[in-house]
């Protein structure tokens, strides 16, 4: 197979107006959520850890718009860009971010762990590598039932270094498995730069001793990488077997927001920003004559006011209430009727048993709710600095 | 019929009655399983639905996690449950989690079969006991089958049930018969404990091969001490049907625990907590514990005798709940 490296690319020409303006105001949206993303959390109104993908956005956008709308996509911890360019509700994803009852996963994952059947955004996973055996498991479904819908897994160039890697590649290979595997590359694992953490650092090559052949594209050129992405999934959707793609990339901030970003240099960073795929992308069209500049400039600021009212449905919608700490631990039915504890669920009622009968006060953890927040030790430090 | 046939024939029938039930696993097809499990089901149902798959339990595993979540209701069969630590990630941090971190919106209806069990001498990687590490799991269920038919019977439960079961079988009672009532419908619900033995003296609890070597003490104990023993086989540790333990234990007034697994954390500690905080003033005497011995499997053939429960120590247990009195 042809090796694609574009770093830069050449353009390729730009998709047809409406498009376009649709891919960059999809970019503009998550640079954005983004953006507030990380105000929020210095504020304290979204807890845990936040993985922001500013810098990512034409990998996301250029892929995703690749995808048919029953294909599947699949993600990582760092996921908010990808379930927003599949359609998701900003409202939704800012309220899962607040841990709020109208957030996508109502307010059960959190910025880790998003999720959205409804657009086939098939979850954001915690685990490094650990979506790639699902992603796999996702197409043998498809292939099994004879739907020609294709899966496309996106996960880190730190993830290629896990054993579902190569196990996932051997296995959707030897089972001609219609899914494409695209490593994010942006050139870090956490903190650890790619030459420090892989021995090939063309990740492209890390299927090939597993039969799975590898492409590239520039990850901070929305046409390349669609355009390579789209040449991806007709492989795998009308060929039937797995392809990887090396999406090329950066993170323009850290890891986490708990990132004091000593493994990198200023100069690094900015060496990348010339090429920040929202600008770039949002000059082409404005030279093309797609877009005059104060379309684009009203275009960031509906941008910037559609962030604006999500972060106000997230900030009214209701923390879950106590009654809902044991929902959806289990499908209930014939063999699991309560939701309490099932070790604890007997043919007679005795504690816990009949629960939704019960009042939130005899609940067992209702005290623990009363508000206030709980400390999280790694971010603290970063807490109000971004 | 034999426990392995019974095995065999509950995911014949369930593959028949579902066209998307279908079976992963390490040399389950062409060699017919490592325990003969799924022997002739290549031949009958096909590559596409018994599918040999490579030694990559984690990624296996994550794959009936994913096909499960659109639309399969895959069955995967890990060799030992030793080799199920490899896949651990898949089973705890996904499978169990998955349905819960987003919200409700998707079920994994996966069951994941393995064996556990010592005496083949097949020393620490291949012989340990750990129902007690899934137990301790939110999210799955567990099914720790002792008899041929309740083998049968909650295999068939497990597959039509929409949530994650871990379904540990033994290798010790692979080849042991029993009756299996012949009818497709056999299916035994979780959360409902058998009581092997009725008695009205002391409750003997037996998880898995231990519940025969429970029954086999209580005889031992009416025919040579003069004490009837309740023999109660779970048959499942998540849902657990505590009530039917607690029952016994109102009318018994003492308790064992019978488990091939380590001692600290296993079912045995779980089920003395549950019971002295739910009926502690029905206790007679302390509850005891027959576990395991706390070490790594030894292959030497009278060490592993001595690192897991036989029949002797349940008897001395049982006294032992006497002594005081």
């Amino acid at each position: 197979m042809a090796e694609r490296v574009a770093q830069p690319a050449e353009h390729a020409g730009l998709p047809e107006p409406g498009v376009a303006r649709e891919w960059l105001q999809a970019m503009m949206l998550i640079r954005r959520f983004e953006e507030r993303a990380g105000e929020m959390y210095a504020k304290a109104k979204v807890g845990g850890f936040l993985h922001l993908a500013i810098g990512e956005e034409a990998t996301i956008v250029g892929s995703t718009r690749a995808l048919r709308d029953q294909d599947y996509l699949i993600s990582t911890y760092r996921s908010h860009g990808h379930t927003l360019a599949r359609g998701s509700d900003p409202n939704r994803v800012m309220a899962e971010l607040f841990g709020r009852v109208d957030g996508l996963c109502r307010g059960r994952g959190g910025s880790m762990h998003m999720f959205d059947l409804e657009n086939r955004f098939m979850g954001g996973y915690g685990i490094v590598g650990g979506n790639l055996p699902l992603a796999a498991g996702f197409a043998l479904a498809s292939d099994y039932a004879g739907r020609d819908e294709v899966t496309l897994c996106q996960f880190g160039d730190g993830a290629s270094n896990q054993g579902t890697f190569g196990e996932t590649m051997n296995l959707a290979a030897l089972w001609k498995l219609p899914v494409v595997f695209m490593i994010t590359n942006n050139q870090f694992g956490m903190g650890t730069s790619l030459e420090r953490h892989s021995a090939i650092t063309d990740l492209l090559r890390k299927g090939e001793g597993f039969g799975v052949p590898g492409m590239r594209c520039d990850g901070m050129d929305a046409v390349d990488t669609y355009n390579v992405t789209t040449d991806a999934l007709r492989i795998a959707r009308e060929e039937r077997r797995p392809i990887l793609v090396e999406a090329v990339t950066y993170r323009f901030r850290g890891h986490s927001m708990a990132d004091p970003e000593e493994y990198r240099t200023k100069e690094q960073v900015d060496e990348w920003r010339k090429r920040d795929p929202l600008t770039v992308f949002g000059d082409q069209l404005v030279e093309a004559g797609i877009l005059g500049q104060d379309e684009r400039e009203a275009m960031d600021r509906e941008t910037i006011e559609r962030i604006d009212r999500a972060v106000a449905f997230a900030d009214a919608s209701p923390h879950p209430s106590p009654n809902d700490l044991y929902d959806d631990i289990y499908v209930l039915g014939d063999q699991v009727r309560g939701w309490y504890s099932v070790d604890e669920r007997t043919p007679t009622p005795h504690r816990g048993e009949d629960e939704t009968g019960m009042d939130r006060a005899d609940l067992p953890h209702a005290a623990e709710h009363g508000g206030g927040v709980t400390p999280k030790p790694a971010d603290d430090a970063q807490r109000g600095e971004d | 019929m034999r426990y392995r046939e019974a095995l065999n024939s509950a995911l014949r029938e369930e593959m028949e009655r579902d066209p998307n039930v279908m079976l992963m696993g390490e040399d389950i097809g062409v060699f017919n399983g490592a325990f003969k499990v799924t022997a002739g089901l290549l031949e009958d149902f096909g590559e596409k639905r018994v599918r040999d798959t490579p030694i990559s339990e984690n990624t296996i595993v994550g794959m009936g996690v994913g096909a499960a979540m659109t639309g399969l209701r895959p069955i995967v069969e890990l060799m030992t449950i030793n080799f199920s630590l490899l896949a651990m990630d898949q089973i705890v941090n996904h499978a169990a989690s998955i349905r819960y971190m987003f919200g409700g919106q998707v079920k994994v209806p996966l069951v994941v079969r393995m064996p556990q069990g010592a005496g083949h001498q097949l020393g620490p990687t291949h012989s340990h006991s750990w129902e007690a590490l899934y137990l301790h799991v939110p999210g799955l269920l567990v099914a720790v089958p002792t008899t041929a038919a309740d083998a049968k019977g909650l295999l068939k439960s497990a597959i039509r049930d929409d949530n994650p079961v871990v379904f540990i079988e033994h290798e010790y009672l692979y080849g042991q018969r029993g009756e299996v009532p012949d009818d497709e419908d056999h299916a035994v619900r979780f959360g409902v404990a058998a009581i092997r033995r009725e008695g009205s003296d002391v409750t003997i609890v037996g998880i898995s091969r231990m519940a025969l070597t429970a029954a086999r003490a209580a005889k031992t104990l009416s025919a040579e001490h003069g004490i009837e023993a309740e023999v109660i086989d779970p048959r499942t540790l998540r849902p657990l049907d505590l009530d039917t333990i607690l029952a016994s234990v109102r009318k018994t007034n003492r308790c064992v625990v019978v488990e091939e697994g380590w001692p600290h954390g296993g079912v045995g500690a779980n089920l003395a907590a549950l019971i002295q905080e739910q009926a502690f003033d029905d206790l007679d005497a302390p509850i005891q514990r027959v576990t395991g011995a706390d070490v790594p499997m030894p292959y030497s053939k009278p060490l592993e005798q001595i690192a897991f429960p036989h029949e002797p120590q349940v008897v001395d247990a049982v006294l032992a709940t006497f002594r005081d009195r």
